[in-house]
């Protein structure tokens, strides 16, 4: 006997489903931000030629690129809070974890960046006068950030994908709230479907958006250095 | 009167000692072509005079007072003491106005008009007032070269520094940048030129010097050092470069 | 401040042991299964012919465009509706990190074989070769050595990404974590634990695909 597929009750839930997103959406907004400047934080840390710096940035990188993403969360969520004695929600949680998990690829992708501007752009800039942190900012860092842009988009979605996993400490994201509809309804099969193509809709749009960005700055002259 | 004054400049990579012991009098006015075979110390020389590399011993003394000890004063002597580099090192995300314009804006803190009509001035005293809007992708290696000038020329420096400005040049590009700087020879500006062209050297320079393992082997005026070399080493040098003619 | 006690975690290893099994069993199973269906899809699109492009296209875009934990669910409630027998808990898990790790790897071979010269095609070709002789002797024993340190990140990736099955309670590590945590009531040491065990076991594998990768940099 073939299923009877029925997709009404997600529909009636539809509202929910908007809502999750808009909930996912946040946390990889937030996250995002907020690692790409811990991650230029931890990049010039190791760029640093001071131990005292470079050590303590290469340890959380270490840490943070070497243990699931899951552990950590749960590590934030319900470890932290004991230890600190501080209240943490579930949102909170997920935007510290991912944001300092995102750091921690972004400081790799801003050290690379920054190597490959090359040593005469540095000179060129002091020569006029810059001190190191002036040629950082006008001369190096706008040169790096162009070449870096693939990397940030492919991480942006490989962040939005990670953020599923606030579901698992109640955060109402968007599969949260599938599962939710799912237990209220009983068609698992239509709401987890509906949601696997809500996020393959979103995440396609921003990969094809990424590739577009990609080749306009391909072709833009001043983007490539002679 | 002295601008700049070296005494006892020392400088080395790892244990390899690149400039050893040397001392030099820069005055006003004066046009010192420094001449040597690669690896003679040229361009460290250069670059040990605005600190683009920290010497290692020896004092610099710019306009009588001694410079180079604390870290916020270097930025200070840079924009006193321009450099032109061989690969022009200009800045790939900025039209040539705004590579003029750039120390202006970020070192000098000065108003968007007033550093634009500087820079347009400074980009016509090069011959490029057309190209301002053009990215240096778009420029020819001679026009580049003349936009690093426009730059360096931009923050008023009281000494330029030109380290092979024409070497990564096309040979039928040479003669543009050479022209420029020939124009600033006769406006009396005070510059140190590392060179290959002898025959430019000969003509532009008030004095010469030639470099042999780090240290000044032998100097004068140009018709002593490249007409009539005392020193063996000077002799071989000019006598390998054979396209050299006065 | 709080007083660390790991002695509570300890009292309790053999739990962790049985979740490091249960971690290591579904590890080398998404490792074999994934890689190897993954070279499977990464022909298919390398190859030519739209029967074999298409679908490899289409199923590595959909299954690198979603998340890996929403396929697992999916697999473990809404895939049994559909299907005359449940599903274990490992078995769901297992399906959704297998083909997420092979949509990914596809690219890696496909990446591989394409950056060997034409001329190796064309040289075994010469030789008499059938494609497939040719892929089999010639092409992949050298495009292997430059995925190598693909492979090994993505080898890293199936290991983090196991910890997903304890969102359907399969039992391994994170999920004995949890249990320890509820019953001992202390989730300070026991997920400290777990993520010095996943420290532990990752940072020789990643110190592994640093020295690969610059033994490919400076190879090449």
């Amino acid at each position: 006997m073939a299923y009877q597929w029925d997709f009404t009750p997600v529909f009636a839930n539809s509202e929910l489903l908007a809502q999750g997103l808009l909930n996912t959406l946040k946390v990889t907004g937030a996250s995002l931000a907020c690692g790409l400047v811990l991650g230029l934080g931890f990049a010039l840390m190791r760029l640093s030629r001071h131990r005292l710096a470079s050590w303590p940035a290469g340890f959380v990188i270490e840490v943070f690129r070497t243990t699931p993403p899951l552990v950590q969360l749960f590590w934030f969520f319900f470890a932290l809070p004991l230890i600190a004695g501080i209240e943490m929600t579930p949102l909170l949680a997920a935007i510290v974890t991912f944001s300092i998990q995102s750091a921690a690829f972004f400081a790799e992708v801003f050290r690379a960046g920054i190597v490959s501007v090359e040593r005469g752009q540095w000179d060129g800039a002091r020569a006029i006068g810059m001190t190191n942190g002036q040629a950082l900012r006008r001369i190096v860092l706008p040169q790096a950030i162009k070449r870096m842009i693939p990397a940030f988009m492919e991480r942006a979605i490989e962040l939005m994908k990670t953020t599923t996993l606030v579901a698992t400490i109640a955060y109402a994201d968007l599969l949260f709230a599938a599962n939710e509809i799912a237990q209220k309804t009983f068609r698992p099969l239509e709401t987890f479907t509906v949601a696997a193509l809500i996020y393959f809709v979103v995440i396609t749009a921003i990969s094809l958006l990424a590739r577009q960005l990609e080749r306009r700055l391909a072709v833009s002259g001043e983007s490539t250095v002679h | 009167m002295t601008i700049l004054k070296v005494s006892g400049l020392i400088k080395r990579f790892g244990g390899n000692e690149v400039i050893r012991g040397i001392d030099l009098d820069v005055e006003k006015g004066e046009r010192i072509a420094v001449l040597g075979a690669s690896g003679s110390g040229k361009s460290t020389l250069l670059r040990c005079l605005n600190f683009m590399e920290m010497p290692d011993a020896g004092t610099i003394t710019l306009d009588g007072k001694l410079v180079g000890h604390r870290e916020a004063e270097l930025t200070l002597v840079r924009q006193r003491i321009g450099m032109v580099f061989q690969q022009f090192n200009l800045f790939p995300h900025m039209t040539a106005l705004g590579n003029v314009m750039e120390g202006l804006r970020t070192v000098r803190r000065m108003s968007k008009p007033d550093a634009e009509a500087r820079a347009e001035r400074e980009l016509a005293r090069v011959g490029l007032a057309d190209k301002a809007a053009h990215y240096p992708a778009h420029l020819s290696g001679g026009q580049k070269q003349r936009v690093a000038i426009a730059r360096a020329l931009a923050m008023d420096p009281e000494l330029l520094l030109f380290d092979e400005p024409t070497s990564a040049l096309d040979p039928e590009l040479v003669g543009e940048v050479l022209g420029v700087i020939r124009s600033l020879a006769e406006e009396g500006r005070t510059m140190l030129l590392v060179t290959h062209e002898l025959g430019f050297a000969y003509h532009v320079a008030t004095r010469v010097i030639f470099l042999a393992d780090g240290t000044i082997h032998e100097q004068g005026t140009p018709d002593e050092v490249l007409k009539h070399p005392r020193r063996e080493r000077t002799q071989a040098f000019l006598a390998r470069h054979k396209e050299f003619s006065l | 401040m709080h007083q660390w006690d790991f002695a509570s975690v300890l009292d309790n290893a053999d739990v962790f042991a049985v979740g490091a099994l249960g971690t290591l069993r579904i590890f080398a199973i998404c490792l074999v299964a994934g890689l190897s269906f993954g070279l499977v899809v990464g022909l298919g699109r390398y190859s030519q012919r739209r029967v074999f492009y298409w679908p490899a296209t289409a199923f590595v875009e959909f299954f690198r465009n979603t998340p890996v934990l929403v396929q697992i669910i999916w697999f473990y409630f809404a895939l049994p509706i559909l299907m005359p027998f449940s599903i274990s808990p490992l078995a769901a898990a297992s399906l959704g990190i297998s083909l997420n790790s092979a949509a990914f790897s596809a690219e890696i071979y496909r990446a591989g074989i394409q950056s060997i010269d034409r001329g190796q095609w064309d040289g075994a070709r010469a030789l008499g070769m059938s494609f497939l002789q040719a892929m089999r002797r010639i092409i992949l024993p050298q495009a292997l050595k430059r995925m190598t340190p693909a492979l090994t990140n993505r080898a890293i990736e199936i290991f983090k990404m196991s910890t997903l099955a304890s969102a359907i309670a399969y039992v391994e590590l994170l999920q004995q974590a949890k249990l320890i945590a509820s019953l001992n009531f202390n989730p300070i040491e026991a997920y400290t634990a777990v993520a010095v065990i996943f420290f532990v076991f990752l940072w020789p594998m990643v110190q592994l695909t640093y020295v690969l990768e610059r033994r490919l940099a400076r190879d090449e």
